[in-house]
């Protein structure tokens, strides 16, 4: 089995997150999606750690790991705001700063 | 890499990365979708291992799985993950468009490249230490201590952030009873933080309560730090 099975299958799974970010409005499921991406990213990026044989793509990748981790914090803080001022949970619907 | 049962258990590991990932989009239930992606994150967690990354695939396992699909929980059971508004007729047939045309392009990225060791099953590694706790940790410490510090200043930036994001706005209900007991007139001496300041609290009466006010001041106790001699020289050099 070589490594380009698994890179591509984070290709499948970056551009199934991509699809996800356009075609739904609830931002809770765009962030899921936006995780998604990562995790793509994450697969290619251990891959070609694999294919170097060295661990810097595994340090990378928990890197991403925790920044992930900080963007839901945020988001998720932010849906919360959103429901606690009674605004609809849809990404269409606010677009008070769309220009 | 590592013969038939290889290719078994990394088909198995890819159809469950692809499925769950599948369903996240698919499921119009915000709910199902997060299921579907603790689905995902454990299938990938498995084709980290094919690739001998333990400890990153231990990691996505505890921290993505474990702790932050429990925050997706709780969020989606607080806000209410109904059913959504499905989009317009132009999104729906571009959307799918858009990601198959992004695939076959990473594709050609990836195959089209002049990468040789593509094709192959990797460099040759120490099985037994490759991508260990101990390897990574001191890469972390070594090497990359910059990024493992910009990383945990971060979280501690995202942790206040979240609460300053999601905090109550509007403060605390007035509660009726225990103002009257608060404005309840006490013998002088008994011990209040006041005292201690050198200020002799007035007795306050009942009937003086004044209007509710929400903001927290007492209209009918003159607050210590308003009155106190030491805390108007305070505020003078420039408070506490």
């Amino acid at each position: 089995m070589s490594i380009g099975w698994f890179l591509a299958i984070s290709a499948i799974i970056f551009a199934i997150g991509a699809a996800g970010v356009l075609t739904r409005r609830n931002p809770l499921v765009i962030l899921l999606c936006l995780e998604l991406m990562l995790n793509g990213a994450n697969l290619a990026l251990i891959s070609f750690a694999r294919m170097h044989g060295g661990e810097a793509g595994q340090v990378f990748a928990l890197v991403v790991l925790a920044v992930a981790a900080a963007e839901v914090t945020i988001g998720l803080g932010l849906i919360v705001a959103i429901h606690r001022r009674n605004l609809p949970i849809d990404v269409d619907e606010l677009s008070r700063l769309n220009g | 890499m590592l013969g038939w049962p290889g290719y078994v258990f990394y088909f198995i590991a890819a159809l469950g990365a692809v499925g769950g990932a599948l369903g996240v989009v698919l499921l119009r239930n915000a709910f199902y979708s997060v299921l579907a992606l603790v689905w995902h994150l454990v299938s990938l967690a498995a084709l980290f291992m094919l690739l001998r990354a333990e400890f990153v695939a231990a990691a996505q396992v505890i921290v993505y799985a474990g702790a932050v699909m429990v925050l997706y929980v709780f969020v989606v059971a607080y806000v209410g993950g109904g059913e959504e508004r499905p989009i317009g007729p132009m999104m729906r047939l571009l959307g799918p468009l858009f990601g198959l045309a992004l695939a076959i392009e990473l594709c050609f990225a990836f195959f089209g490249s002049a990468l040789k060791a593509i094709g192959t099953m990797g460099a040759h590694v120490n099985v037994l230490g490759f991508g260990t706790p101990r390897h990574i940790g001191a890469l972390f410490l070594t090497t990359y201590l910059f990024p493992f510090e910009v990383a945990s200043l971060l979280l501690l930036v995202a942790a206040v952030g979240a609460v300053v994001l999601a905090r109550r706005r509007r403060g605390l209900e007035p509660d009726e009873p225990l103002r009257r007991r608060l404005a309840r007139p006490r013998p002088r001496w008994t011990g209040t933080m006041a005292e201690a300041g050198g200020v002799l609290r007035p007795l306050p009466a009942v009937e003086e309560v004044g209007p509710l006010t929400t903001a927290g001041e007492r209209s009918t106790q003159p607050s210590a730090a308003a009155t106190s001699p030491r805390a108007a020289a305070a505020r003078e050099e420039g408070g506490w």
